[in-house]
């Protein structure tokens, strides 16, 4: 029976699943002392931010293009999603200060660190898409606006930004769909490599005086 | 009728920080920001700062150091 789940692509992906991720790691419950510091808070800050930022333009994408404008309820769901959407970018950007001066991609985790930075980087179109989704005229400027700057670069045939349609269905389906696919895998593989640990100061203090020590040592016995 | 007690109910929360006029900007030389995004950076280096040097809240439960 275990050799015909071990040849089944099932079994063989469980078995890597579970040898990759074993729940222990999947799900922890406790964490190194280190990470008992606000700067290791900001990225479940950030996580928390995108929930919500789901969860109220859900909302938004039910009831339809134009309700948050004429509606008080639809006004405050249009505004918590706008308000999320700005908090996830603060946090974000300061998690990634935090973690690029950790150099968090030590310990086999540039793949953690490369996640990561692809989320900030697919992020900032995902936002882009929503504000010339707004049907106002702050969008019309924005998109006559950005449209120039994918026609600079070369991908204006690609993106339409006076689109109303193709904007609004990159913004409410496929990047989102790419962003939390990203955050998945960046959560999946912190929990698989752990978070990264501090710098061993006291370690690299003494191996940046060894050679001088050894300096010093050698002048005074050239000198005897 | 409904249009205007939706907005009549919203009025008072967006009074709260008045946004109906034209953003300042902080022009020299190449550089140009307006300065809402300004304020929003140095928050951003003042929350970063405070991360690193806040002490955070101990429960006296020390977790695996390894």
């Amino acid at each position: 029976m275990s050799v015909v789940e071990d040849r089944s692509w099932t079994g063989r992906l469980r078995l890597r699943a579970v040898g990759s991720l074993p729940p222990e790691k999947l799900l922890p419950d406790k964490q190194p002392t280190y990470v008992s510091s606000w700067i290791y808070v900001f990225g479940v800050l950030s996580l928390s931010c995108l929930a919500v930022i789901i969860g109220s333009g859900t909302i938004l994408a039910l009831k339809g293009p134009g309700w948050w404008h004429f509606t008080g309820v639809g006004h405050f769901f249009n505004s918590i999603h706008l308000w999320s959407v700005e908090l996830f970018f603060f946090f974000m950007v300061v998690h990634l200060w935090g973690k690029y001066w950790m150099a968090a991609w030590r310990g086999g985790r540039a793949r953690v660190w490369i996640t990561g930075a692809f989320t900030f980087l697919v992020a900032i179109p995902c936002a882009l898409t929503g504000y010339v989704s707004q049907q106002n005229f702050d969008a019309q400027w924005i998109s006559t606006q950005a449209k120039d700057a994918m026609n600079s670069a070369g991908i204006g045939a690609f993106f339409n930004l006076l689109n109303f349609g193709q904007m609004y269905s990159y913004h409410v389906l496929l990047l989102p769909a790419a962003v939390v696919a990203i955050v998945v895998a960046h959560v999946l593989l912190v929990r698989k490599h752990g978070v990264v640990p501090p710098f061993e100061l006291r370690e690299l203090a003494a191996k940046a005086k060894e050679p001088a020590a050894a300096t010093q040592s050698a002048e005074q016995e050239t000198r005897a | 009728m409904k249009r205007t007690a939706a907005r009549r109910s919203v009025a008072p929360v967006a009074a709260v920080f008045y946004l109906n006029h034209h953003s300042q900007y902080v022009h020299w030389h190449f550089f140009q920001m307006s300065v809402s995004n300004i304020l929003v950076i140095l928050a951003m280096f003042v929350v970063f700062l405070a991360a690193i040097f806040i002490p955070f809240p101990s429960h006296g439960v020390s977790g695996d150091s390894s």
